[in-house]
Protein backbone atom coordinates (compact mmCIF):
# COMPACT_ATOMS: atom_id res chain seq x y z
CA UNK A 1 0.00 0.00 0.00
CA UNK A 2 1.71 3.61 -0.97
CA UNK A 3 1.40 6.02 1.10
CA UNK A 4 0.50 8.22 -2.01
CA UNK A 5 -2.83 6.39 -2.25
CA UNK A 6 -3.77 6.75 1.27
CA UNK A 7 -3.86 10.47 1.73
CA UNK A 8 -6.30 10.62 -1.52
CA UNK A 9 -9.27 12.18 -0.74
CA UNK A 10 -8.21 13.03 2.68
CA UNK A 11 -6.87 16.66 2.98
CA UNK A 12 -8.46 18.51 -0.16
CA UNK A 13 -6.65 21.61 0.68
CA UNK A 14 -4.56 21.67 -2.16
CA UNK A 15 -3.84 21.02 -5.61
CA UNK A 16 -1.08 18.92 -4.53
CA UNK A 17 -3.54 16.25 -2.31
CA UNK A 18 -3.01 13.29 -4.36
CA UNK A 19 0.47 13.45 -4.09
CA UNK A 20 1.26 15.32 -1.03
CA UNK A 21 4.92 14.82 0.00
CA UNK A 22 3.99 16.52 3.65
CA UNK A 23 1.50 15.22 4.95
CA UNK A 24 2.47 12.38 7.30
CA UNK A 25 -0.43 11.28 9.34
CA UNK A 26 -3.27 10.70 7.30
CA UNK A 27 -5.78 10.62 10.30
CA UNK A 28 -5.15 14.31 10.64
CA UNK A 29 -7.07 17.04 9.38
CA UNK A 30 -5.30 19.73 7.42
CA UNK A 31 -4.26 21.67 10.45
CA UNK A 32 -1.68 19.14 10.77
CA UNK A 33 -0.38 19.73 7.63
CA UNK A 34 3.61 20.02 8.31
CA UNK A 35 4.01 21.92 5.15
CA UNK A 36 0.78 24.48 6.08
CA UNK A 37 2.54 24.79 9.36
CA UNK A 38 5.31 26.04 8.24
CA UNK A 39 3.59 28.92 5.97
CA UNK A 40 2.77 30.89 9.69
CA UNK A 41 5.61 32.07 11.06
CA UNK A 42 6.41 32.43 14.69
CA UNK A 43 4.36 34.83 16.52
CA UNK A 44 5.37 38.73 15.93
CA UNK A 45 4.71 41.77 17.17
CA UNK A 46 0.72 41.90 16.49
CA UNK A 47 0.38 44.38 13.56
CA UNK A 48 -2.32 43.70 11.42
CA UNK A 49 -0.18 44.18 8.37
CA UNK A 50 1.59 41.38 9.60
CA UNK A 51 -1.64 39.57 9.81
CA UNK A 52 -2.57 39.80 5.96
CA UNK A 53 0.89 39.28 4.66
CA UNK A 54 0.51 35.80 6.64
CA UNK A 55 -3.07 35.66 4.58
CA UNK A 56 -1.64 36.89 2.02
CA UNK A 57 0.77 33.90 1.89
CA UNK A 58 -2.00 30.95 2.49
CA UNK A 59 -3.75 32.72 0.12
CA UNK A 60 -0.87 32.08 -2.49
CA UNK A 61 -0.21 28.38 -1.97
CA UNK A 62 -4.03 27.08 -1.46
CA UNK A 63 -5.58 29.39 -3.90
CA UNK A 64 -7.92 30.21 -0.81
CA UNK A 65 -7.77 30.17 3.06
CA UNK A 66 -8.64 27.03 4.55
CA UNK A 67 -10.83 27.29 7.91
CA UNK A 68 -8.47 25.11 9.33
CA UNK A 69 -5.91 27.45 8.49
CA UNK A 70 -7.52 30.90 9.78
CA UNK A 71 -8.03 28.84 13.30
CA UNK A 72 -4.42 27.80 13.33
CA UNK A 73 -3.24 31.45 12.70
CA UNK A 74 -5.23 32.76 15.69
CA UNK A 75 -3.86 30.25 17.89
CA UNK A 76 -0.11 30.81 16.41
CA UNK A 77 -0.77 34.69 16.47
CA UNK A 78 -2.45 34.69 19.70
CA UNK A 79 -4.96 37.05 18.26
CA UNK A 80 -9.43 36.35 18.30
CA UNK A 81 -10.81 34.31 15.28
CA UNK A 82 -13.31 37.03 14.73
CA UNK A 83 -10.60 39.64 14.30
CA UNK A 84 -9.22 37.06 11.61
CA UNK A 85 -11.97 36.05 10.21
CA UNK A 86 -13.36 39.99 9.44
CA UNK A 87 -9.82 40.73 7.67
CA UNK A 88 -9.76 37.84 6.01
CA UNK A 89 -13.72 38.86 4.49
CA UNK A 90 -13.21 42.22 4.25
CA UNK A 91 -10.57 42.22 1.37
CA UNK A 92 -11.16 40.87 -1.97
CA UNK A 93 -8.29 39.46 -2.47
CA UNK A 94 -8.73 36.80 0.06
CA UNK A 95 -11.19 34.14 -0.65
CA UNK A 96 -12.68 30.99 1.85
CA UNK A 97 -14.00 29.21 -0.81
CA UNK A 98 -11.92 27.55 -3.36
CA UNK A 99 -11.08 28.83 -6.30
CA UNK A 100 -10.70 27.23 -9.46
CA UNK A 101 -7.40 27.35 -11.50
CA UNK A 102 -8.91 30.45 -14.02
CA UNK A 103 -10.35 32.94 -12.63
CA UNK A 104 -12.63 35.00 -15.46
CA UNK A 105 -14.14 38.60 -14.25
CA UNK A 106 -16.35 40.01 -15.63
CA UNK A 107 -16.54 44.02 -15.05
CA UNK A 108 -20.12 45.35 -13.84
CA UNK A 109 -18.89 48.78 -13.37
CA UNK A 110 -21.17 51.71 -14.82
CA UNK A 111 -19.27 52.12 -17.94
CA UNK A 112 -19.65 48.23 -18.88
CA UNK A 113 -22.53 47.98 -18.20
CA UNK A 114 -24.33 49.91 -20.53
CA UNK A 115 -22.37 48.67 -22.86
CA UNK A 116 -24.22 45.51 -22.00
CA UNK A 117 -22.16 43.82 -19.61
CA UNK A 118 -24.86 42.00 -17.79
CA UNK A 119 -25.62 40.01 -20.70
CA UNK A 120 -21.87 38.58 -21.19
CA UNK A 121 -22.27 37.33 -17.04
CA UNK A 122 -25.21 35.63 -18.10
CA UNK A 123 -23.37 34.13 -21.24
CA UNK A 124 -20.65 33.15 -18.91
CA UNK A 125 -22.79 31.65 -16.14
CA UNK A 126 -24.67 30.00 -18.83
CA UNK A 127 -21.93 28.47 -20.56
CA UNK A 128 -19.89 27.65 -17.26
CA UNK A 129 -22.87 26.12 -15.37
CA UNK A 130 -22.02 28.26 -12.40
CA UNK A 131 -23.34 31.72 -10.97
CA UNK A 132 -21.03 34.55 -10.38
CA UNK A 133 -18.63 34.21 -7.32
CA UNK A 134 -18.83 30.17 -7.96
CA UNK A 135 -16.20 27.51 -9.08
CA UNK A 136 -17.41 24.95 -11.04
CA UNK A 137 -16.88 21.54 -9.85
CA UNK A 138 -14.30 20.24 -11.81
CA UNK A 139 -12.45 23.14 -9.83
CA UNK A 140 -11.25 24.61 -13.54
CA UNK A 141 -13.11 27.73 -13.25
CA UNK A 142 -13.75 30.31 -10.82
CA UNK A 143 -16.36 33.20 -12.22
CA UNK A 144 -16.97 36.70 -10.48
CA UNK A 145 -18.45 40.18 -11.23
CA UNK A 146 -16.46 43.30 -10.16
CA UNK A 147 -16.75 46.95 -10.74
CA UNK A 148 -14.99 48.77 -13.00
CA UNK A 149 -11.30 47.74 -13.65
CA UNK A 150 -10.28 50.96 -14.89
CA UNK A 151 -10.18 50.46 -18.79
CA UNK A 152 -14.05 51.75 -19.48
CA UNK A 153 -13.70 52.81 -22.55
CA UNK A 154 -12.65 50.01 -23.66
CA UNK A 155 -15.34 47.87 -22.25
CA UNK A 156 -17.13 45.44 -21.83
CA UNK A 157 -14.16 44.19 -19.87
CA UNK A 158 -13.44 40.52 -18.95
CA UNK A 159 -10.45 39.90 -17.48
CA UNK A 160 -9.27 36.05 -17.62
CA UNK A 161 -6.23 34.56 -15.44
CA UNK A 162 -5.00 38.70 -16.03
CA UNK A 163 -5.28 39.02 -19.56
CA UNK A 164 -7.91 42.04 -20.18
CA UNK A 165 -10.17 41.25 -23.28
CA UNK A 166 -12.03 44.13 -24.79
CA UNK A 167 -15.38 45.44 -26.15
CA UNK A 168 -16.23 41.52 -25.35
CA UNK A 169 -19.77 40.47 -27.16
CA UNK A 170 -21.55 37.58 -26.29
CA UNK A 171 -20.30 35.49 -29.05
CA UNK A 172 -16.73 35.86 -27.77
CA UNK A 173 -17.51 33.84 -24.35
CA UNK A 174 -16.83 30.55 -25.71
CA UNK A 175 -13.59 31.32 -26.64
CA UNK A 176 -12.48 33.01 -24.22
CA UNK A 177 -13.24 30.08 -22.08
CA UNK A 178 -11.50 27.53 -24.34
CA UNK A 179 -8.33 30.02 -24.34
CA UNK A 180 -8.17 30.03 -20.85
CA UNK A 181 -8.24 26.37 -20.31
CA UNK A 182 -5.75 26.22 -22.82
CA UNK A 183 -3.49 28.26 -20.83
CA UNK A 184 -3.33 32.15 -21.54
CA UNK A 185 0.24 32.13 -19.51
CA UNK A 186 2.04 30.15 -21.64
CA UNK A 187 5.28 32.23 -22.58
CA UNK A 188 5.40 33.91 -25.85
CA UNK A 189 8.78 32.67 -26.08
CA UNK A 190 9.45 35.62 -29.35
CA UNK A 191 8.35 38.56 -27.05
CA UNK A 192 8.92 37.82 -23.21
CA UNK A 193 11.74 39.16 -21.56
CA UNK A 194 11.43 36.68 -18.71
CA UNK A 195 12.82 34.32 -21.10
CA UNK A 196 16.69 33.67 -21.67
CA UNK A 197 18.66 30.54 -22.46
CA UNK A 198 21.25 28.96 -20.29
CA UNK A 199 23.62 27.03 -20.85
CA UNK A 200 24.41 24.44 -18.48
CA UNK A 201 27.44 21.89 -17.37
CA UNK A 202 27.31 18.95 -15.07
CA UNK A 203 27.87 19.70 -11.66
CA UNK A 204 30.32 16.49 -10.81
CA UNK A 205 32.53 15.94 -14.06
CA UNK A 206 31.89 19.55 -15.76
CA UNK A 207 31.25 18.58 -19.08
CA UNK A 208 28.56 20.39 -21.36
CA UNK A 209 25.28 18.79 -21.22
CA UNK A 210 23.99 20.93 -24.24
CA UNK A 211 22.50 18.94 -27.12
CA UNK A 212 23.25 21.21 -30.22
CA UNK A 213 21.30 18.98 -32.48
CA UNK A 214 18.25 18.54 -30.57
CA UNK A 215 16.56 22.38 -30.92
CA UNK A 216 13.84 23.01 -28.27
CA UNK A 217 12.34 26.22 -28.39
CA UNK A 218 15.05 27.35 -31.01
CA UNK A 219 17.45 26.91 -28.74
CA UNK A 220 20.03 24.00 -28.03
CA UNK A 221 18.57 21.58 -25.58
CA UNK A 222 20.04 20.21 -22.04
CA UNK A 223 20.08 16.53 -22.15
CA UNK A 224 20.45 14.45 -19.38
CA UNK A 225 19.47 10.32 -18.57
CA UNK A 226 16.50 10.25 -16.65
CA UNK A 227 14.88 7.06 -14.58
CA UNK A 228 11.37 6.86 -13.40
CA UNK A 229 9.33 3.70 -12.69
CA UNK A 230 12.22 0.93 -13.74
CA UNK A 231 12.83 2.93 -17.10
CA UNK A 232 16.09 4.68 -18.20
CA UNK A 233 16.40 7.20 -20.90
CA UNK A 234 17.22 10.31 -22.70
CA UNK A 235 15.31 13.50 -21.32
CA UNK A 236 15.55 17.32 -23.57
CA UNK A 237 14.78 20.18 -21.84
CA UNK A 238 14.67 23.55 -23.21
CA UNK A 239 17.46 25.88 -22.31
CA UNK A 240 15.50 28.80 -22.27
CA UNK A 241 15.01 30.04 -18.37
CA UNK A 242 11.38 30.33 -17.73
CA UNK A 243 10.01 27.44 -19.91
CA UNK A 244 9.49 24.20 -19.63
CA UNK A 245 9.05 22.21 -22.62
CA UNK A 246 10.90 18.68 -23.11
CA UNK A 247 11.28 15.89 -25.18
CA UNK A 248 11.69 12.48 -23.81
CA UNK A 249 12.67 8.79 -24.41
CA UNK A 250 9.55 7.61 -22.46
CA UNK A 251 6.55 9.62 -21.69
CA UNK A 252 6.39 10.13 -18.31
CA UNK A 253 3.99 10.61 -16.39
CA UNK A 254 2.77 14.19 -14.70
CA UNK A 255 3.86 14.24 -10.68
CA UNK A 256 6.16 11.60 -11.28
CA UNK A 257 9.56 12.38 -9.29
CA UNK A 258 12.41 11.30 -11.54
CA UNK A 259 16.25 10.66 -11.07
CA UNK A 260 18.37 13.04 -13.30
CA UNK A 261 22.16 11.53 -14.24
CA UNK A 262 25.08 12.81 -16.27
CA UNK A 263 24.93 11.30 -19.54
CA UNK A 264 28.99 11.73 -19.72
CA UNK A 265 30.24 10.44 -15.78
CA UNK A 266 26.50 8.76 -15.07
CA UNK A 267 26.53 10.26 -11.70
CA UNK A 268 23.35 10.97 -10.20
CA UNK A 269 22.70 14.63 -10.52
CA UNK A 270 21.43 16.00 -6.82
CA UNK A 271 21.65 18.32 -4.80
CA UNK A 272 20.47 19.29 -1.20
CA UNK A 273 17.85 21.06 -1.43
CA UNK A 274 14.09 20.56 -2.12
CA UNK A 275 11.49 22.30 -4.39
CA UNK A 276 9.69 25.05 -2.79
CA UNK A 277 6.64 24.24 -4.95
CA UNK A 278 6.40 20.90 -3.67
CA UNK A 279 9.00 19.00 -1.64
CA UNK A 280 10.77 17.00 -4.47
CA UNK A 281 14.65 17.38 -4.61
CA UNK A 282 15.68 20.16 -7.00
CA UNK A 283 18.14 19.23 -9.46
CA UNK A 284 21.05 21.42 -9.71
CA UNK A 285 23.38 22.20 -12.73
CA UNK A 286 26.22 25.27 -13.39
CA UNK A 287 25.59 27.64 -15.36
CA UNK A 288 28.32 28.54 -17.60
CA UNK A 289 29.88 32.11 -15.99
CA UNK A 290 29.38 30.88 -12.76
CA UNK A 291 26.35 29.98 -10.90
CA UNK A 292 23.74 27.25 -10.66
CA UNK A 293 20.20 26.67 -12.05
CA UNK A 294 18.07 24.34 -10.36
CA UNK A 295 15.21 22.65 -11.42
CA UNK A 296 12.64 20.13 -9.49
CA UNK A 297 12.60 16.71 -10.15
CA UNK A 298 8.81 16.34 -10.31
CA UNK A 299 7.13 16.19 -13.80
CA UNK A 300 4.89 19.34 -14.32
CA UNK A 301 6.22 20.85 -11.25
CA UNK A 302 6.93 24.52 -12.75
CA UNK A 303 9.70 24.82 -9.36
CA UNK A 304 13.30 26.07 -10.37
CA UNK A 305 15.41 28.49 -9.34
CA UNK A 306 18.93 30.17 -10.81
CA UNK A 307 21.34 31.61 -8.66
CA UNK A 308 24.22 33.28 -10.51
CA UNK A 309 26.37 34.49 -7.80
CA UNK A 310 26.67 31.46 -5.76
CA UNK A 311 28.61 28.16 -6.35
CA UNK A 312 27.55 24.92 -5.87
CA UNK A 313 28.72 23.51 -2.45
CA UNK A 314 29.06 19.82 -2.34
CA UNK B 1 -8.22 70.27 33.58
CA UNK B 2 -9.51 71.74 30.48
CA UNK B 3 -11.61 74.44 30.07
CA UNK B 4 -14.33 74.61 27.66
CA UNK B 5 -17.72 76.11 26.86
CA UNK B 6 -20.99 74.17 25.90
CA UNK B 7 -23.82 75.72 25.08
CA UNK B 8 -22.57 79.06 26.51
CA UNK B 9 -21.36 77.77 29.49
CA UNK B 10 -17.95 77.75 30.96
CA UNK B 11 -17.23 74.66 32.61
CA UNK B 12 -13.47 72.89 33.04
CA UNK B 13 -13.67 68.37 33.18
CA UNK B 14 -10.60 66.43 33.24
CA UNK B 15 -8.32 65.64 30.37
CA UNK B 16 -9.39 62.62 28.20
CA UNK B 17 -12.88 63.50 29.05
CA UNK B 18 -15.09 63.28 25.76
CA UNK B 19 -17.61 65.93 24.59
CA UNK B 20 -20.69 63.95 25.26
CA UNK B 21 -19.31 62.64 28.56
CA UNK B 22 -19.15 66.43 29.25
CA UNK B 23 -22.33 67.47 27.80
CA UNK B 24 -23.93 64.60 30.18
CA UNK B 25 -22.31 65.67 33.29
CA UNK B 26 -23.38 69.15 32.94
CA UNK B 27 -26.76 68.21 31.73
CA UNK B 28 -27.06 68.87 28.33
CA UNK B 29 -28.96 66.26 26.63
CA UNK B 30 -27.10 64.55 23.54
CA UNK B 31 -29.39 61.79 21.87
CA UNK B 32 -27.24 58.86 21.30
CA UNK B 33 -27.52 54.91 19.76
CA UNK B 34 -24.27 53.30 19.74
CA UNK B 35 -22.52 54.80 22.63
CA UNK B 36 -23.72 52.79 25.92
CA UNK B 37 -21.54 53.33 29.55
CA UNK B 38 -18.95 50.77 30.13
CA UNK B 39 -17.88 50.08 26.74
CA UNK B 40 -15.64 52.00 24.21
CA UNK B 41 -17.08 54.67 22.06
CA UNK B 42 -17.56 53.57 18.11
CA UNK B 43 -18.94 56.13 16.35
CA UNK B 44 -21.29 54.57 14.30
CA UNK B 45 -24.28 56.25 14.20
CA UNK B 46 -23.42 59.90 13.54
CA UNK B 47 -26.36 60.84 16.21
CA UNK B 48 -24.25 61.88 19.06
CA UNK B 49 -23.29 65.13 16.49
CA UNK B 50 -22.61 68.54 18.26
CA UNK B 51 -21.25 71.39 16.60
CA UNK B 52 -17.74 72.82 17.36
CA UNK B 53 -15.76 75.73 16.72
CA UNK B 54 -16.53 79.49 15.08
CA UNK B 55 -17.79 81.12 11.93
CA UNK B 56 -16.86 79.30 8.65
CA UNK B 57 -14.38 77.17 10.67
CA UNK B 58 -17.27 75.49 12.23
CA UNK B 59 -17.74 72.15 11.99
CA UNK B 60 -20.09 68.87 13.11
CA UNK B 61 -17.97 66.00 15.00
CA UNK B 62 -19.19 62.85 17.08
CA UNK B 63 -19.27 63.76 20.46
CA UNK B 64 -18.89 60.50 21.73
CA UNK B 65 -15.80 60.02 20.17
CA UNK B 66 -13.56 63.75 20.32
CA UNK B 67 -12.08 64.69 23.32
CA UNK B 68 -12.37 68.14 24.95
CA UNK B 69 -9.73 70.46 23.82
CA UNK B 70 -8.63 73.55 25.47
CA UNK B 71 -11.13 76.27 24.82
CA UNK B 72 -13.66 74.56 22.79
CA UNK B 73 -16.50 75.75 21.76
CA UNK B 74 -19.35 73.72 21.94
CA UNK B 75 -23.00 73.82 20.98
CA UNK B 76 -25.33 71.12 21.46
CA UNK B 77 -28.38 72.22 19.64
CA UNK B 78 -27.60 74.84 17.10
CA UNK B 79 -29.79 74.42 13.92
CA UNK B 80 -27.02 72.92 11.90
CA UNK B 81 -26.92 70.35 14.49
CA UNK B 82 -30.78 69.74 14.99
CA UNK B 83 -30.94 69.47 10.63
CA UNK B 84 -28.39 66.97 10.63
CA UNK B 85 -29.42 64.31 13.52
CA UNK B 86 -33.53 65.03 11.93
CA UNK B 87 -31.83 63.68 8.71
CA UNK B 88 -29.47 60.44 10.49
CA UNK B 89 -32.67 59.94 12.14
CA UNK B 90 -34.92 59.57 8.98
CA UNK B 91 -31.89 57.09 7.33
CA UNK B 92 -32.12 55.28 10.43
CA UNK B 93 -35.77 55.00 9.94
CA UNK B 94 -35.55 54.35 6.63
CA UNK B 95 -33.15 51.26 7.38
CA UNK B 96 -34.69 49.79 10.42
CA UNK B 97 -38.29 51.40 10.85
CA UNK B 98 -39.12 48.29 13.75
CA UNK B 99 -36.81 49.17 15.98
CA UNK B 100 -38.60 50.11 19.25
CA UNK B 101 -35.11 52.56 20.33
CA UNK B 102 -34.97 54.25 16.50
CA UNK B 103 -38.95 54.85 16.96
CA UNK B 104 -38.52 56.08 20.32
CA UNK B 105 -35.42 58.40 19.24
CA UNK B 106 -37.47 60.12 15.83
CA UNK B 107 -40.23 60.27 18.06
CA UNK B 108 -38.75 62.21 20.46
CA UNK B 109 -37.37 64.84 17.53
CA UNK B 110 -40.08 65.16 16.09
CA UNK B 111 -39.22 63.08 13.27
CA UNK B 112 -42.58 62.43 11.68
CA UNK B 113 -41.56 60.92 8.30
CA UNK B 114 -38.44 59.49 5.80
CA UNK B 115 -38.79 60.32 2.47
CA UNK B 116 -36.23 57.39 1.74
CA UNK B 117 -36.66 53.82 -0.15
CA UNK B 118 -37.88 51.87 2.83
CA UNK B 119 -35.95 49.15 4.22
CA UNK B 120 -36.48 46.54 6.54
CA UNK B 121 -32.73 45.82 7.52
CA UNK B 122 -32.48 43.55 10.39
CA UNK B 123 -28.67 45.55 11.81
CA UNK B 124 -27.67 48.85 11.90
CA UNK B 125 -24.03 47.91 12.29
CA UNK B 126 -23.94 50.09 15.26
CA UNK B 127 -20.76 47.49 16.73
CA UNK B 128 -22.75 47.61 20.15
CA UNK B 129 -23.29 43.52 20.29
CA UNK B 130 -19.42 43.15 19.13
CA UNK B 131 -18.00 45.50 22.13
CA UNK B 132 -20.77 44.24 24.46
CA UNK B 133 -19.57 40.72 23.94
CA UNK B 134 -15.73 41.75 23.79
CA UNK B 135 -15.26 44.16 26.48
CA UNK B 136 -17.81 43.26 29.26
CA UNK B 137 -18.50 39.14 28.53
CA UNK B 138 -14.85 38.69 27.41
CA UNK B 139 -15.71 36.27 24.82
CA UNK B 140 -14.99 38.11 21.56
CA UNK B 141 -17.45 35.49 19.80
CA UNK B 142 -18.51 37.68 17.47
CA UNK B 143 -17.31 40.52 15.27
CA UNK B 144 -18.33 42.73 11.51
CA UNK B 145 -17.41 40.37 8.75
CA UNK B 146 -17.83 41.58 4.49
CA UNK B 147 -17.37 45.10 3.84
CA UNK B 148 -19.49 47.31 2.18
CA UNK B 149 -22.56 46.26 1.07
CA UNK B 150 -22.23 42.85 2.49
CA UNK B 151 -20.74 44.20 6.35
CA UNK B 152 -22.39 42.06 8.80
CA UNK B 153 -22.27 40.91 12.16
CA UNK B 154 -21.71 37.04 13.31
CA UNK B 155 -19.55 33.87 13.99
CA UNK B 156 -16.63 33.44 12.34
CA UNK B 157 -17.49 30.78 9.55
CA UNK B 158 -21.42 31.91 10.74
CA UNK B 159 -21.09 28.09 12.89
CA UNK B 160 -21.70 27.70 16.47
CA UNK B 161 -18.78 29.32 18.52
CA UNK B 162 -17.22 27.29 20.60
CA UNK B 163 -16.45 30.92 22.81
CA UNK B 164 -19.48 32.19 22.90
CA UNK B 165 -20.78 31.96 26.51
CA UNK B 166 -24.46 32.35 25.98
CA UNK B 167 -24.68 35.04 27.71
CA UNK B 168 -27.33 37.19 25.88
CA UNK B 169 -25.06 40.18 26.22
CA UNK B 170 -25.77 40.64 22.43
CA UNK B 171 -29.33 40.68 22.46
CA UNK B 172 -29.44 42.28 25.28
CA UNK B 173 -27.93 45.30 23.88
CA UNK B 174 -29.13 45.36 20.30
CA UNK B 175 -31.13 48.29 19.36
CA UNK B 176 -32.37 46.71 16.38
CA UNK B 177 -33.66 43.01 16.98
CA UNK B 178 -35.48 43.80 20.51
CA UNK B 179 -38.84 44.22 18.57
CA UNK B 180 -38.89 41.39 16.20
CA UNK B 181 -37.89 38.93 18.98
CA UNK B 182 -41.04 39.87 21.12
CA UNK B 183 -43.46 39.00 18.32
CA UNK B 184 -44.57 42.78 17.44
CA UNK B 185 -44.31 41.81 13.92
CA UNK B 186 -46.09 37.86 13.45
CA UNK B 187 -44.57 37.09 10.20
CA UNK B 188 -40.80 38.48 11.00
CA UNK B 189 -40.73 37.50 14.54
CA UNK B 190 -38.71 35.04 15.71
CA UNK B 191 -39.16 32.85 18.64
CA UNK B 192 -39.25 35.53 21.68
CA UNK B 193 -37.95 32.64 23.64
CA UNK B 194 -35.94 34.64 25.44
CA UNK B 195 -38.75 36.25 27.03
CA UNK B 196 -41.34 33.77 26.97
CA UNK B 197 -40.28 30.73 27.99
CA UNK B 198 -42.46 28.54 25.72
CA UNK B 199 -41.04 29.35 22.52
CA UNK B 200 -42.57 27.30 19.18
CA UNK B 201 -39.89 25.22 18.11
CA UNK B 202 -38.65 26.62 15.13
CA UNK B 203 -35.77 25.90 13.23
CA UNK B 204 -33.13 28.61 12.84
CA UNK B 205 -32.31 28.11 9.17
CA UNK B 206 -36.05 29.46 8.32
CA UNK B 207 -35.68 32.80 9.35
CA UNK B 208 -31.92 34.05 8.09
CA UNK B 209 -32.35 37.70 9.33
CA UNK B 210 -32.24 36.81 12.70
CA UNK B 211 -29.59 38.27 14.76
CA UNK B 212 -29.18 35.85 17.59
CA UNK B 213 -26.10 34.35 17.90
CA UNK B 214 -26.48 31.75 20.83
CA UNK B 215 -26.68 28.09 20.00
CA UNK B 216 -28.27 26.43 21.40
CA UNK B 217 -31.12 28.29 21.43
CA UNK B 218 -30.95 29.01 25.24
CA UNK B 219 -34.97 28.73 25.66
CA UNK B 220 -35.15 25.41 23.33
CA UNK B 221 -32.49 24.45 26.03
CA UNK B 222 -34.60 25.11 29.25
CA UNK B 223 -37.68 23.62 27.75
CA UNK B 224 -35.76 19.88 27.15
CA UNK B 225 -35.10 19.56 30.65
S1 LIG C 1 0.60 20.12 1.25
FE1 LIG C 1 -0.70 20.34 3.04
S2 LIG C 1 -2.54 21.15 2.23
FE2 LIG C 1 -1.46 20.32 0.49
S3 LIG C 1 -2.18 18.23 0.30
FE3 LIG C 1 -0.42 18.18 1.60
S4 LIG C 1 -1.25 18.27 3.64
FE4 LIG C 1 -2.84 18.97 2.28
S1 LIG D 1 -24.25 35.50 23.88
FE1 LIG D 1 -22.29 34.89 23.00
S2 LIG D 1 -22.04 36.26 21.28
FE2 LIG D 1 -23.60 37.19 22.58
S3 LIG D 1 -22.47 38.56 23.94
FE3 LIG D 1 -22.66 36.62 25.00
S4 LIG D 1 -20.75 35.56 24.49
FE4 LIG D 1 -20.97 37.21 23.00
S1 LIG E 1 -26.77 43.22 15.74
FE1 LIG E 1 -27.76 44.87 16.86
S2 LIG E 1 -26.19 45.52 18.34
FE2 LIG E 1 -25.15 44.31 16.82
S3 LIG E 1 -24.40 45.80 15.33
FE3 LIG E 1 -26.39 45.09 14.58
S4 LIG E 1 -27.83 46.55 15.39
FE4 LIG E 1 -25.96 46.83 16.55
S1 LIG F 1 -31.74 32.39 22.22
FE1 LIG F 1 -33.43 31.37 21.24
S2 LIG F 1 -35.20 32.36 22.09
FE2 LIG F 1 -33.51 33.72 22.47
S3 LIG F 1 -33.48 35.11 20.72
FE3 LIG F 1 -32.09 33.44 20.27
S4 LIG F 1 -33.33 32.02 19.13
FE4 LIG F 1 -34.74 33.39 20.17
S1 LIG G 1 -16.82 50.03 -15.89
FE1 LIG G 1 -15.84 48.25 -16.67
S2 LIG G 1 -13.79 48.91 -16.69
FE2 LIG G 1 -14.77 50.64 -15.78
S1 LIG H 1 -23.37 57.73 19.80
FE1 LIG H 1 -21.74 58.80 18.96
S2 LIG H 1 -21.69 58.06 16.95
FE2 LIG H 1 -23.24 56.81 17.84
ZN1 LIG I 1 28.98 14.41 -15.31
ZN1 LIG J 1 8.66 20.91 -7.50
Amino acid sequence: MSDEIEYTGICKTCSHAPTCAYRKRSDKPIWYCEEFDNYIPAPKKSTSSGLISILEDIQARYGYLPEGSLRVVAEKTNRSLVDIYGVATFYRAFSLKPRGKHLISVCLGTACHVRGAPAIAEEFQQQLGIRAGETTSDKEFTLETVNCLGACALGPIVVADGHYFSSVKASMVNSIIEKTLAGLDKVEIKTDQRVFPVEVSCSRCNHSLMDTRHLIDGYPSIRVTVSFNHKHGWLALSSLYGSDNVDSEYPIPLDTIVNFFCPHCHTELIGSSDCAECGAPMIPMIVRGGGVVQICSRRGCKGHMLDLSGTIID
Amino acid sequence: MIRLTINGLEISVEEGTTILEAAKFYGFPIPTLCYMEGLSPYGACRLCVVEIGEGPKARLVTSCTYPVEEGLKVRTASSRVIKARKMILELLLASCPQSKTIQDLAAAHNVRRQRFKQEYEDCILCGLCVRMCEEQMMAKAIGFQGRGENRSIGTPFNIKSDICRLCGGCIYICPACQLRCTYTEPEKAICGGCANLSPPCLEKEQFDDMMCYMEPCVACEIKKD
